[in-house]
């Protein structure tokens, strides 16, 4: 079938399609910018593995940490069915070439910054990538369903941490309200720009990537937080937030974007040694991967 | 005829052995050669922190002293630790990473193996559970031995160093303890078999070395133990008697 009749009947574009070259091309960078920030954001959670504050929690944070290279796994393979290869797609995140969720360059400074992930930023993942689940490329939405259901269980996790500290010694809320006023603007600024200043939003709509615009998903968003955080008794941090019986939703402040713009500029708290992290490690296996590949390759002369 | 009753320090033993590969294990999420292998060692390190826990969970009943698996791990200081030393010293060489799991799980897979039909039911039952997982902790090491010292040049070159610098602890895991369930010096000939037949088997060899003094079975420990305990416990400590 035609790739405009595919779109047309809302059915999936498969990898031996014949697709634009535009349509490969933005796939393949939104693919790879999903599956890089999947494993970027193994470190600032990971950052807590040793620290974890009870066994039980411990084991958890190293589940969700592994989970996130599994997402990685699979959103690198979907975009392997576009024609490029994973070492180059690494390679490009190493060189600055491609991108990653700018809300990873923020430090996790405490354990409820563990929980504040879970809770805000799986949170708005989620928002983002439930309608993903039905774009118009196959691979991609397949891998997208598998993604949405575990990280879904992550910001369960992440709530009851948070949970836990708010209902728990003074310091623990204490503790727990820092991390949330720090995480909420980034969250919000993690649905991109508003649609009036985001100009490939269109044409991805059009190819049925997009299915919804950054504001609308931006709201839902809000609207799905504000009943949580009075649930763990944590306050948002945002006078201007409040129900608005006229629109059915609530209202809420202006977004510094400037700071949005920095952070994606490489000037966050984070940028550097998150990726001088990745490139090190990338760096120390490359003996390792080079004796994979020199065993298998005495094997199979071997059997030949 | 009563039933022996286990001696808690053995089980605390194996408990912190785990535990503390745990801790090492964890250091590797995000810093492994490459993304399989990343969820390769979180897997063993999360099998390991789960045999931890039901073990500590076990130790603190035999003791007899309602301490749970949490203030076990987080409010002992390192000389009542008794895992080996073995497991303590930093890793992050993914040589010696392998070097040391090849030797650390055929020992755990023995001794869970051998535990696994002990008369005290609760070390049986969670020991196995434990051999099925380290057997494949044994299978990860011994094809990554294999790969390593049978791949390139600088490989094997590693890997043997490897192997040269975790020798000298392998001793310790063979220490006498006749009160124990399963006297792990019973172990030594089957768990070097193994291990020397995959030594063999990737070209490298068994290195004659001096074993180390030891001590860790007696609270005696490596100055890096200290520093694993201080980074792992002291989110624990300071808010004492919170709930996580």
């Amino acid at each position: 079938m035609r790739f405009e009749d595919l779109l047309a009947g809302d059915g999936r574009v498969e990898p031996r399609d014949e697709m634009p070259d535009a349509y490969r091309r933005t796939l393949v960078r939104q693919i790879a910018q999903h599956a890089h920030s999947e494993i970027i954001g193994m470190q600032p959670e990971g950052n807590w593995i040793s620290r974890a504050p009870s066994l039980r929690r411990k084991a958890i944070l190293m589940a969700k940490v592994q989970d996130e290279a599994g997402h990685g796994l699979y959103l690198y393979a979907a975009a392997e069915t576009l024609g490029v290869d994973r070492a180059d797609l690494l390679d490009q995140l190493h060189t600055g070439r491609q991108k990653y969720s700018s809300i990873f360059n923020y430090p996790t400074l405490t354990w409820a910054d563990v929980g504040a992930i879970g809770w805000l930023v799986d949170g708005a993942a989620i928002v983002n990538q439930v309608p993903l689940c039905r774009c118009s490329y196959g691979p991609y939405a397949r891998a997208m369903v598998r993604v949405c259901k575990e990280e879904s269980f992550h910001q369960r996790q992440g709530f009851e941490i948070l949970h836990t500290l708010a209902h728990g010694s003074p310091a623990q809320h204490a503790m727990a309200q820092d991390a949330v006023d720090r995480y909420w603007w980034p969250a919000l600024m993690m649905f991109g720009p508003p649609d009036d200043d985001s100009p490939n939003s269109a044409q991805s709509m059009a190819w049925g990537i997009k299915r919804f615009s950054n504001d609308e998903l931006r709201q839902r968003f809000v609207d799905m937080t504000v009943p949580q955080a009075e649930a763990l008794g944590l306050t948002l941090p945002d006078p201007d937030l409040r129900w608005n019986d006229e629109r059915g939703h609530h209202d809420f402040g202006e977004i510094d974007f400037t700071e949005l713009y920095e952070v994606v500029r490489g000037n966050g708290p984070c940028n550097a040694d998150r990726i001088a992290h990745k490139v090190r490690a990338h760096e120390d296996g490359a003996w390792v991967r080079e004796a994979a590949a020199a065993y298998a390759a005495k094997r199979e002369a071997g059997a030949a | 005829m009563t039933t022996p009753v286990t001696p808690a320090g053995f089980v605390l033993g194996l408990a912190d052995d785990a535990l503390v590969s745990a801790q090492r294990m964890g250091w590797w999420i995000s810093r492994a050669p490459e993304l399989e292998e990343d969820l390769a060692l979180a897997n063993i390190g999360l099998d390991q922190l789960g045999q931890a826990r039901a073990l500590l969970t076990y130790a603190g009943e035999l003791e007899g002293t309602g301490r749970t698996e949490d203030d076990l791990a987080y409010l002992r200081d390192d000389r009542d630790f008794r895992n080996v030393w073995l497991v303590e010293r930093p890793q992050t060489d993914f040589g010696v990473t392998i070097a040391r799991l090849l030797v650390f799980a055929t020992w755990q897979s023995e001794l869970y193996a051998a535990l696994a039909s002990s008369a005290d039911l609760t070390l049986a039952g969670v020991a196995g559970k434990a051999v099925k997982e380290v057997a494949y902790h044994v299978d990860h090491a011994r094809l990554w031995t294999l790969r390593l010292g049978d791949g390139t040049e600088e490989s094997h070159r590693r890997m043997q160093d490897a192997l040269d610098a975790e020798w000298p602890y392998v001793e310790e895991l063979f220490v006498a303890d006749p009160d124990a369930p399963i006297d792990p010096a019973t172990l030594r000939d089957a768990v070097l078999g193994r291990v020397g037949e995959v030594v063999a088997a990737a070209t490298l060899t068994v290195p004659e070395v001096a074993p180390s003094v030891g001590g860790g079975r007696r609270g005696l420990h490596t100055e890096h133990l200290g520093h694993l305990l201080a980074g792992m416990q002291h989110l624990h400590r300071s808010h004492p008697g919170v709930t996580w």
